[in-house]
């Protein structure tokens, strides 16, 4: 089973997603449950929504507390709560932001991180700072766990055709950004 | 062979109705007409609910051909028509609670109208506590949405069913079993009680109308003429009862003539929000006559006279008047 | 079809599917996301025959149900938490008058203090109401007891709630099959009432019964209620057969057969609990779980057959009695052998996580024997303390 806890602000749309992220598992044959945080969180406070993939049914229905994945789509949800908690050593981050991980204070963090301008991406072909899809693109490239084709395909089948364009572009773009950086990376 | 009545041989209140033409006299009058609150029941003598409530339900039968179903608040009503395994009633009835009648009607109209069974008409009904006090919210929801149902409250300003407690119907100064006619300011209080009428008005429904006992015909046509429209309808009908009034049980009628006649009770129809007639006073009296009679004010006469309190009524039934414009002959 | 779909919606879709003729509702969380999709499936015209009504309370939901069901209306509604408490006085005008008419339940705390996340105290509070009540495991099973409900309810002429954990269920998305419209027309009939208002038949519904007759009335409620208890396993073949999957509909052993510790609890946590269990199994412990989905009536024997040897009875229940202890525990005590020990867990109230970590600790003291009569899961001492310091 491979658990993935999303931290945002009400609003940016985690909880929207979560239930992605459990589309495109579902699409590719896997069990997938997407449920939030039950809070009644309003526009702007901190949000958590969670993810599990498995390849059986998955039953439990406890919170997700050992995360494999954290994504981050608001850096400064960094400086406010623990969005590493549970972490497993070598799990991935995957951070919303356009400045550089040793600027954000992750550089000497036990995960594999990732920083993805998620936010800039979505203002750039949505025209509205929406990072989710962009972020599930470069999720999609950092994990190997679900392709970029399911995350394409669940985001059509949620959204309205313009929307779904747009968004399924951010997420490409951020899939190659992502796949660039680990190249680089793999080199260094 | 034929008995030639005289004229004068029928008493003066007898003979308008057999005198008007056939179409246009009382549904009690009609001998075919539904009895839809059969004899039998367990009310009080003298109740003017039941009288009410009969001239009402048979009226609404006849204007919809008997197509009727019929919601009941708990109450008075519902207790004396209803001791199991007995039943009053010959249209569909149903009891749900006390503070849920309307709601309760808004449903079956609601299946009436998923099922297509739209020639079935609704109405509900219920005293004053489960209409002004405990059934408002709901009443108010059912007014909103604008559902085709006419609720009728029998109104006899007060809780009479569970022992004459207060309600927000009960008139300043009556004596309830929680307004006690003890200390400075005996009875009910001055400033409070709401006009169920015309906060239903203010709903803009098409049709809410008042009436009494006292003008049967007035009360049947206003049924009939509710049940020519659709949507959200009220009626208000004044039902003295002798047991909380402390009134003589043969002077119902009369009692509630005289709530009219002095302006405390006005009697008027009003359509979209605005009142459209109202029902002039032909002979006005103080509104001490119609306290006098009555138990539950007999502490403004005894032991002496509290001339403060019966003008403090005077002055409501007085802005009534003028109000409602129920003398019409008077400029104010 | 399998679809990856909200628990709220997937309900919606079935209840949908079972043509319920007058859904009325009022908004309360967790409940909101079943009757939003509702709203949109009669407005735009996919549920035809129908007619949804926006009422201005709880009470006015179950009232307009309660007129809807007895003017021949298949009659549906949601709540949840102070809006089941809200509705109380006609849940139980409901069930008197027979009506059948069918309401999820997304359960919730109540308050004070004020609490929107899930625990089973909503539902518990109206056990004596008359209300026949089902409790779904997961989403699949929340979709699928609502139709089993319908049918049920209306053979026997007794309204069911159907509960399913607010937030942990409402708001999870899952697979679930959501029961197709053929299908559902095939396993349920259309409504026929055993009482009508009709002009054609008058009748007298809701008479005033005294002394005489009342004892009567009731006991006649509690043997029709009774009958459920046999009808339920038998719907749930046909169900099986119409549908081509299992449903639980009394009650759920997994693992039981040679435990000799079983657990016994209602609703989603039991997912939780045989991940929980299947460790345990690993690790030596024979251990089972006992799902209950009818608790209303109660699976006596069933559960008294599940058990079967197990000595350890272990209840976890997601609400309790203040100044008494478990309500389901207070049930299931008469129905166990003298030699049995009986367990109970108070957790998960008012939506604390029921982890894993918490539960194998817990079920662990009990199988060595150091588990008190009644423990709190995850009790937090540190705030109790607080609790009793006099501010200054």
């Amino acid at each position: 089973m491979f658990e993935v806890r999303i931290h945002g602000r009400g609003g940016q749309g985690v909880v929207t997603a979560a239930e992605l992220l459990a589309a495109a598992a579902f699409a590719e044959g896997r069990s997938a449950q997407a449920f939030p945080s039950f809070g009644s969180e309003r526009t702007g406070a901190p949000v958590v929504a969670f993810c599990r993939i498995a390849e059986r049914p998955i039953r439990l229905r406890e919170p997700i507390l050992r995360p494999d994945a954290v994504i981050v789509q608001d850096a400064t949800l960094l400086r406010q709560t623990d969005v590493l908690a549970g972490l497993a050593d070598g799990g991935l981050v995957l951070v919303n932001s356009t400045r550089a991980e040793a600027e954000l204070g992750l550089s000497d963090h036990g995960g594999r991180v990732i920083v993805v301008p998620a936010s800039r991406l979505a203002r750039e072909y949505l025209g509205r700072p929406l990072p989710n899809a962009a972020l599930l693109g470069g999720f999609a490239a950092l994990c190997g766990l679900i392709s970029l084709e399911s995350v394409t395909a669940a985001i059509r089948a949620r959204f309205p055709g313009p929307v779904a364009e747009a968004n399924t572009a951010a997420a490409a773009a951020a899939y190659d950004l992502v796949r660039a950086h680990r190249k680089e990376r793999a080199r260094a | 062979m034929t008995q030639h009545v005289r004229f004068y041989q029928t008493g003066s209140f007898a003979v308008g109705n057999r005198l008007l033409p056939a179409e246009a006299r009382t549904v009690q009058s009609d001998p075919t007409r539904a009895n839809s609150l059969t004899s039998g029941h367990r009310a009080c003598r003298g109740c003017g609910e039941a009288l009410g409530a009969r001239y009402v339900l048979d009226a609404a039968m006849r204007a919809t051909g008997g197509r009727l179903v019929t919601v009941n608040a708990t109450g008075c009503l519902e207790v004396f028509s209803t001791p199991y395994p007995e039943s009053s009633w010959r249209v569909p009835w149903l009891h749900s609670l006390f503070g849920n009648a309307p709601a309760v009607a808004s449903g079956v109209a609601a299946a009436l109208k998923a099922r297509g069974r739209t020639d079935i008409r609704v109405l509900g009904q219920g005293g004053d506590g489960g209409t002004v006090d405990i059934g408002f919210g709901a009443l108010s929801g059912m007014f909103e949405r604008g559902d085709d149902v006419l609720f009728v409250c029998y109104d006899n300003q007060g809780y009479m069913n569970t022992g004459v407690q207060r309600s927000g119907a009960t008139p300043p100064a009556a004596r309830t079993s929680t307004t006690q006619a003890v200390g400075p300011a005996p009875g009910n209080v001055f400033g409070q009680g709401k006009s169920a009428p015309l906060i239903a008005m203010a709903h803009e429904i098409p049709y809410v109308a008042t009436a009494t006992i006292a003008d049967l015909h007035d009360l049947e046509s206003k049924v009939e003429r509710a049940m020519g429209l659709h949507g959200a309808r009220y009626l208000h009908v004044l039902v003295p009862c002798p047991l909380g009034w402390g009134s003589d049980a043969a002077q119902t009628v009369r009692i509630a003539r005289l709530a009219v006649q002095s302006g405390l009770f006005p009697v008027f129809e009003a359509e979209r929000g605005a009142v459209s007639a109202v029902s002039p006073i032909r002979h006005r009296v103080l509104v001490e006559e119609y306290l006098r009679p009555q138990a539950r004010f007999r502490h403004l006469f005894e032991p002496e006279r509290r001339a403060d309190v019966i003008d403090g009524l005077q002055a409501i039934a007085d802005r009534n008047i003028r109000r409602f414009g129920l003398l019409p002959g008077e400029q104010t | 079809m399998l679809s990856q779909i909200e628990g709220s919606r997937a309900v919606a879709e079935t209840v949908g599917h079972c043509r319920p003729q007058v859904i009325c509702a009022y908004p309360i969380s967790p409940q909101t996301h079943i009757v939003e999709a509702l709203s949109a499936l009669v407005k735009s015209g996919r549920l035809t025959a129908c007619e949804f009504v926006n009422v201005e309370s709880e009470f006015a939901a179950m009232s307009v149900a309660i007129g809807a069901s007895a003017a021949g209306a298949r009659a549906y509604t949601a709540t949840a938490s102070q809006g089941l408490l809200y509705m109380a006085e006609a849940l139980y005008n409901a069930s008197g008058l027979g009506l059948p008419i069918v309401m999820t339940v997304a359960n919730r705390a109540i308050g004070a203090p004020i609490n929107i996340w899930n625990d089973h105290s909503d539902a518990m509070s109206q056990r004596d109401s008359g209300w026949i009540q089902l409790y779904a495991e997961d989403n699949q099973a929340a979709a699928d007891l609502h139709v089993l409900a319908f049918r049920l309810a209306e053979e026997l002429s007794t309204p069911v709630m159907v509960c399913m954990d607010g937030f942990v269920l409402t708001h999870a998305v899952e697979a679930v099959d959501v029961p197709s419209q053929a299908a559902v027309d095939r396993f349920l009939p259309a409504f026929q009432p055993r009482q009508v208002l009709d002009p054609d038949a008058p009748l007298t519904i809701g008479a005033m019964v005294g002394p005489e007759a009342f004892t009567e009335v009731r006991y006649l409620a509690h043997t029709n209620q009774l009958r459920a208890l046999a009808r339920l396993p038998e719907l749930a073949d046909q169900f099986a057969a119409t549908f081509h999957r299992d449903l639980d509909a009394l009650v759920s052993p997994y693992r039981c057969d040679d435990a000799s510790t079983v657990v016994v609890a209602l609703g989603s946590v039991l997912g939780t609990l045989k991940d929980t269990v299947d460790g345990m199994r690993t690790a030596g412990m024979p251990i089972g779980v006992l799902g209950l989905t009818a608790f209303r009536p109660f699976p006596a024997a069933a559960i008294k057959t599940a058990i079967g040897a197990a000595k350890r009875i272990v209840v976890l229940e997601r609400a309790f009695a203040a100044g008494a202890g478990g309500i389901v525990s207070a049930d299931l005590a008469p129905v166990l052998p003298a030699d049995r020990e009986l367990y109970t867990v108070v957790a998960g109230l008012g939506g604390r996580p029921v982890t894993r970590d918490s539960l194998r600790e817990t079920l662990a003291a009990a199988f060595a024997g150091r588990l008190a009569p009644l423990t709190f899961l995850d009790l937090d001492e540190r705030l109790l303390r607080a609790a009793e310091e006099v501010p200054s």
